[in-house]
Parts: C-alpha cells; sequence; structure tokens
C-alpha cells in the first residue's frame, strides 16, 4: 500500500516537474525543475528495486549533467525568446515524427508480442548474484569478468581528457593583451614616429 | 580460466598502457621540451610490445589458451601479426613525427602519449572476440586518432581535417552501435562464439540488418567506397606523419578486425556478406583509381591510393578461405611498407626554408636535384602499381590467386583490370619526376632517420623483398589459419 503510495507520488512529480521544465519561461527555473525530476526518478528507480540506478540519477545527472546545464544556461547569452518563437513554428512537424516514432513503437511491440521477431536468449553471464544487492552484482562483474573493458574503456575517458587540454590549453603566457612596461619606457620618439611631407593626392606608404 | 593466465596474455597491451601513463607523468612535468626523450621512449615501449608479441606469431598460437577474459580477448597468430604491423608502424610514425613539428614549433610531449594509446586501441581491436571489445578498442583508436588529426591546432586545415573525422567517426560509431545491437538482440550474445553459434540456423531478418550495419560501420573505417568521403579531406588536412599514421597502422587494425568479425561472428554466413564485401571492394579500387587521377596534392593522392589499396586487400577477404586471409595479411605487410615509404618521402621533400611541399608539380625534375629521393619514390611508386619486378606485385599477385582459387573469377579480372587504370596516376608521378623540366622548388637536406626508413621501405618493397616471401607467406599463413580453427 505504502510503495503504491509512494509511486504516485514520485510519478505525479515526475510529470509535474517535467511539464514545468518545458513551460518555465525562466531558462534557469527550467533547469531547476530538471533536477527535481530526476529527484523523483530516483524514487522511481528506488521502488523497482535498481538501487544503483537510482545513485547514478543523483550523483551522475543531478550532481554533474543538471550543474553542467545550470552553468551553461547561466554563462552563455541564449536567447530563449526566439528558440521559443522556432519551437512554435516547427510544433506541427515535431508532432509528426513524434506520431511516426510512437507508431514505430507499436509496430515493433506488437510484432514482439505476436511473435514475429524471435529475439535470441541471453546466456545468462550478466544474472545477478543470488541473496546480493544489485550493487555488489554489479561491482562483482564490473571488476570481475569485463575487467579488462572497464579499465580499457577508463583509458578512453584519459585519451579524451588529454585531447581537451593538447587542442585547448595555450600555455602560460597569455598569446595577446599582455604589457611589457619595460619595453614600452625603452621607447624613443625616433623610433616611433617618422616625419613625412607627401605629395598632394598621394597618400603615404606605411 | 583463471585471471593470472588471462594477464599473461594481454602483456603487450599493458606495457603500452603503462608506458602511455608513465609518460604522460613525465610529460606533464617536463613538459614540451622532453617531447623528443618522450618519442625515443614511446618507440622503445613499442619495440618492446613487438617483441612480446613475436613468439605467438613464430609458435602460431591458437586454441582457447590463446583466448583471455572469459573469451573477450584473444591473443593469437592473426591477432599477433596485425600487431608486429601496428606497433611497427606507429614506431616509424614517432620517429619522423618529431622533426616535422620542431619545425612548426608544434611539437608537443602529449603526441608521442596520443600514438601509444592509440597503438593500445588498435591492438586491443585485432585481438577483439566480442562486440564490446571490439567497440572499445575502436573507440581508444578513434579519440586517439581526432585529437591526432587536429595537432596542428592553429592551422586551419588540421583543425577543419580534425572536426570532419571526428563528426563522420561518430556517425560511423553510432551506425557500428546500432548493428552491434541489433545483432546482440537476435543473438543473445556479445561474444563472436556465442553469435556464430546462434545464427548458425540461418539469418533472421533482424540479424541480418545487424550484420550490414556492423559491416557499414567497419567500411567507414578502413575508408572503403561508399563510406570513403572523409579520407581525401583528412589526409590532406592532417600533418603529413599523422596521415602516414593514419594510412598505416588504423587500416592494418580496422581491415584485421573486419576480416575477424567476417569470418569469425559471421563465419557461417558467407553467403551474407561476401556481395557487400565484393561490391565495396570493387568500387573502392574503381573510385580510388579514377578519383586519383585529378589530384594535385600528393598527400590526397596517396589517400586515394589507399582507398584503391583497400580494395583489393578486400577481395582476398572476399574469398572467405585460408588462402584468402593469408593473402590479405601479405598484401597488408606490403602496403605498410609502402604507404610509409610514400610518406616518408613526400616529408623530405622541403623547399629551401625547410617549409615541406605537397604539390605534385613540385616533385618536377626530382631525378637531377635529389636523385636519391627520386629513385626510392620511384620504387615505391611502382610497386604501389604493382609493376612485376617490385614486391608489390606480389601482394596483388598472392590476393588475385586466392580470388580465383575461390571461383571468384569475375571479381580478379575486373581487379586486374582495374589495377591498370590505377598504374596511370603513379605513373604520372616517376614521369613528372624523371622527364619534366626542374621546378627548382625542392631542396634541402634530411635527417639521417628519415633516410633510414626510406631505405627500409624501399630496400622491402624492391625485387629483395622478394627473399622476405618465404617467412612472410607463412607466417601469414600459419597466422590465417588460427583465424578459422576458432571457427
Amino acid at each position: 500500500m505504502i510503495q503504491l503510495l509512494a509511486f504516485y507520488l514520485f510519478a505525479a512529480l515526475v510529470i509535474a516537474a517535467g511539464a514545468f521544465t518545458i513551460l518555465a519561461r525562466n531558462p534557469v527555473h527550467s533547469v531547476l525543475w530538471l533536477i527535481v525530476a530526476f529527484f523523483n526518478a530516483a524514487g522511481l528507480m528506488v521502488i523497482v528495486g535498481a538501487e544503483f540506478i537510482a545513485m547514478l540519477l543523483v550523483i551522475v545527472y543531478v550532481g554533474a549533467v543538471a550543474v553542467l546545464f545550470l552553468f551553461v544556461v547561466m554563462m552563455l547569452d541564449i536567447d530563449f525568446a526566439e528558440l521559443r518563437a522556432g519551437f512554435i513554428k516547427n510544433f506541427p512537424l515535431g508532432i509528426l515524427i513524434a506520431v511516426v516514432l510512437l507508431a514505430e513503437l507499436v509496430l515493433g511491440i506488437g510484432a514482439y508480442r505476436a511473435g514475429a521477431l524471435e529475439l535470441g536468449t541471453p546466456d545468462g553471464t550478466g544474472a545477478s548474484l543470488v541473496g546480493r544487492s544489485n550493487i555488489e552484482s554489479i561491482g562483482a562483474l564490473l571488476y570481475g569478468r569485463y575487467l579488462f573493458l572497464f579499465e580499457t574503456a577508463g583509458i578512453i575517458l584519459l585519451v579524451a581528457l588529454i585531447g581537451a587540454i593538447v587542442l585547448t590549453h595555450r600555455g602560460a603566457r597569455a598569446v595577446r593583451g599582455q604589457q611589457n612596461v619595460a619595453r614600452q619606457n625603452a621607447r624613443k620618439p625616433s623610433e616611433a614616429t617618422v616625419n613625412t611631407q607627401p605629395e598632394v593626392g598621394q597618400g603615404v606608404s606605411l | 580460466m583463471d585471471s593470472v593466465a588471462s594477464l599473461q596474455l594481454v602483456i603487450p597491451e599493458i606495457v603500452l598502457s603503462l608506458a602511455g601513463l608513465a609518460l604522460l607523468l613525465v610529460a606533464a612535468w617536463a613538459g614540451d621540451k622532453a617531447s623528443r626523450a618522450i618519442s625515443v621512449a614511446a618507440c622503445v615501449a613499442l619495440g618492446a610490445a613487438f617483441f612480446l608479441v613475436a613468439p605467438s606469431v613464430c609458435a602460431g598460437a591458437a586454441g582457447p589458451d590463446t583466448s583471455a577474459f572469459f573469451g573477450q580477448f584473444r591473443a593469437d597468430a592473426f591477432a599477433g601479426f596485425a600487431k608486429l604491423m601496428i606497433f611497427a608502424a606507429s614506431g616509424a610514425v614517432l620517429v619522423i613525427a618529431p622533426t616535422y613539428f620542431e619545425r612548426l614549433g608544434a611539437m608537443r610531449a602529449e603526441f608521442p602519449v596520443l600514438v601509444l594509446f592509440a597503438a593500445l586501441g588498435m591492438s586491443v581491436m585485432v585481438s577483439a572476440t566480442d562486440l564490446m571489445t571490439l567497440y572499445i578498442g575502436l573507440e581508444l583508436n578513434s579519440l586517439s586518432a581526432y585529437v591526432l588529426a587536429a595537432f596542428l591546432r592553429s592551422d586551419s586545415r588540421s583543425a577543419e581535417a580534425g572536426l570532419k573525422y571526428f563528426v563522420l567517426g561518430a556517425l560511423a560509431s553510432g551506425i557500428l552501435l546500432f548493428g552491434m545491437s541489433l545483432t546482440y538482440g537476435f543473438a543473445g550474445t556479445t561474444s563472436f562464439a556465442g553469435i556464430r553459434a546462434s545464427l548458425d540456423g540461418g539469418l533472421s531478418m533482424g540479424a541480418l540488418f545487424g550484420l550490414v550495419f556492423v559491416l557499414a560501420g567497419l567500411a567507414f573505417k578502413i575508408s572503403a567506397v561508399p563510406f570513403h568521403m572523409w579520407t581525401p579531406d583528412v589526409y590532406e588536412g592532417a600533418p603529413t606523419p599523422v596521415t602516414a599514421f593514419f594510412a598505416s597502422a588504423p587500416k592494418v587494425a580496422a581491415l584485421a578486425l573486419t576480416a575477424r568479425v567476417s569470418l569469425d561472428a559471421f563465419g557461417t554466413e558467407v553467403d551474407a556478406w561476401r556481395q557487400i564485401v565484393i561490391f565495396a571492394a570493387l568500387a573502392s579500387i574503381v573510385v580510388g583509381a579514377l578519383g586519383a587521377i585529378g589530384q594535385s596534392n600528393i598527400k590526397r593522392l596517396l589517400a586515394y591510393s589507399s582507398i584503391n589499396n583497400v580494395g583489393f586487400i578486400l577481395i582476398g577477404l572476399a574469398c572467405a578461405t585460408q588462402a584468402g586471409a593469408s593473402a590479405m595479411l601479405v598484401y597488408l605487410a606490403i602496403y605498410v611498407a609502402m604507404t610509409i615509404g610514400s610518406f616518408v618521402a613526400v616529408l623530405m621533400l622541403k623547399d629551401e626554408n625547410g617549409a615541406p611541399l605537397e604539390a605534385i608539380s613540385d616533385l618536377a625534375g626530382l631525378s637531377r636535384t635529389r636523385p636519391a629521393l627520386a629513385w626510392a619514390l620511384m620504387a615505391l611508386m611502382f610497386s604501389l602499381a604493382g609493376i612485376p619486378p617490385l614486391f608489390g606485385f606480389w601482394g596483388k599477385f598472392v590476393v588475385f590467386q586466392a580470388a580465383v582459387e575461390a571461383d571468384l573469377i569475375v571479381l580478379a579480372a575486373i581487379g586486374i583490370a582495374a589495377s591498370v587504370i590505377g598504374a596511370f596516376y603513379y605513373i604520372k608521378i616517376v614521369k613528372v619526376m624523371f622527364f619534366d623540366e626542374p621546378a627548382g622548388t625542392a631542396h634541402g637536406k634530411s635527417d639521417w632517420a628519415h633516410w633510414v626508413l626510406l631505405a627500409i621501405c624501399a630496400a622491402a618493397v624492391s625485387p629483395l623483398g622478394y627473399l622476405l616471401n618465404q617467412v612472410l607467406g607463412s607466417l601469414a599463413d600459419g597466422a590465417a589459419a588460427t583465424l578459422f580453427l576458432t571457427a
């Protein structure tokens, strides 16, 4: 009973927060509503017994992704009124694409239910450990069976990090806008200015 | 299987990753001043990995003993053969790169580290016997390659090459992942052996879609027609040593990977993928030959040449026989020597200020201004064209022989006819070098490392290469046999 109550509470809040994410006039409010939606989605995940995904939602989505969104929204000068105008103009197209996707989903699931699709059966190597929480099961798989892939994936992230630094880091000295006071003071008028007497209508060559 | 045995099989990869991590720390503390020392150390690490892999190739390692980490990784002779080529090509790139970047003041300590990680990714690719291993190796290699392509970040052409490669590479990865998810959905497993077993009864429509998408994603990585459009632009824009890298090591890795996916995971469905491979092979040969004719930039021309060569290698794959796979490996080995040699020769073309020359018109009269370079380049071009006394002919010969033995006579005939078209533009370069009036732009000296590499490559493709025939042939046969043993 209490589980059912919690489900409806979380589900209603997710949907409401999702709607406010789209409808809020201020983009910062949109991101804050998105965070509310993530928290409630995490609650839903706990109810279905996927506490690892619930933690991922809170740590990764709320902790990193949403904060990143917030930074982007606050730091970039995006004209949201203009974006919204485009939204209304393209609304029929969006609805059309949504309907097509829905039809594909219905057809796909229908075909699967009717037995037209023969999917393969999993070989059971990813089955969860008996009597353990699914965090323990995932950990056992990740650091046992898939250790090699896990570590190599770590190196991929390292390469992405190196790449970002190599392509953007400009070193300690600023490329422009640096003032050299000593050089400025050492300048003499004879080096900096020239006297010319140009012919009328000829101009000067600099 | 215990994890100690698994770890023993990945010792070359562990050496590469530890060396990469250690050199990254050195790069962080010592800065760009140490880039030459780091390049040397990276070469040593690649050499160590080379000699760690070599015994498994010589012994023809095969069977379940070579399988590590629950069938996700296989260190057999086939993977070993490809790894030898990958490590040798990566090492050659590290030798030629510092001079090029130092002249531009753009040598950075991260360059050798990125090459090391790319080599690690490629060696994971060729050993992959699981779709997840395949994807992780491919992404490790690709991510390093995107950064390397854009390494001259102040040069707009290099930045454009990096961006183009990144966007199209991401698209190809998406296509590949889509195909892999379909394959997983219909086979119920990601391991190649499991996919092979579950598809044995026949290919359902969904699994066929998966196969097609997987091959399309891989065709992008080997730049086979019709997924080749990025190649000339990226090869032209990327710094020349990086282009030499792209044209050699990743090609070997992606082709070996394609061979393993086709012959192992989809080994029972040869009829389903053979028509795709035959189409890609013929289209690559024809487009590579015709597209190169109008080019005036030698890097662009070599890009089309690599598309053309991929077509010939795919003929070996289309045979789906042991002889075909062996012919692929022999061709790849010769191709790596020809490609590295050609790009080293291009790097040695400089004007009096040391600025690199890339236009074919700058080659005019090279036989009189720099005769040694001209003769070496002539040998490489004739070899790429497949003119008989040179070793490049042997690669084409074994591939066509395998095709004829596999009853693909029409394919072989069209391939031979198209290789005659391809010979035109290689011979055109020789004509420009030997019979045109000197353009007088090519001057300067090259350092000894370039000469040594060029001499090795030129000697390998010269008729002296036939001395290697016995060794190369038997090693390739042994390597190809392991591919069919796992099947």
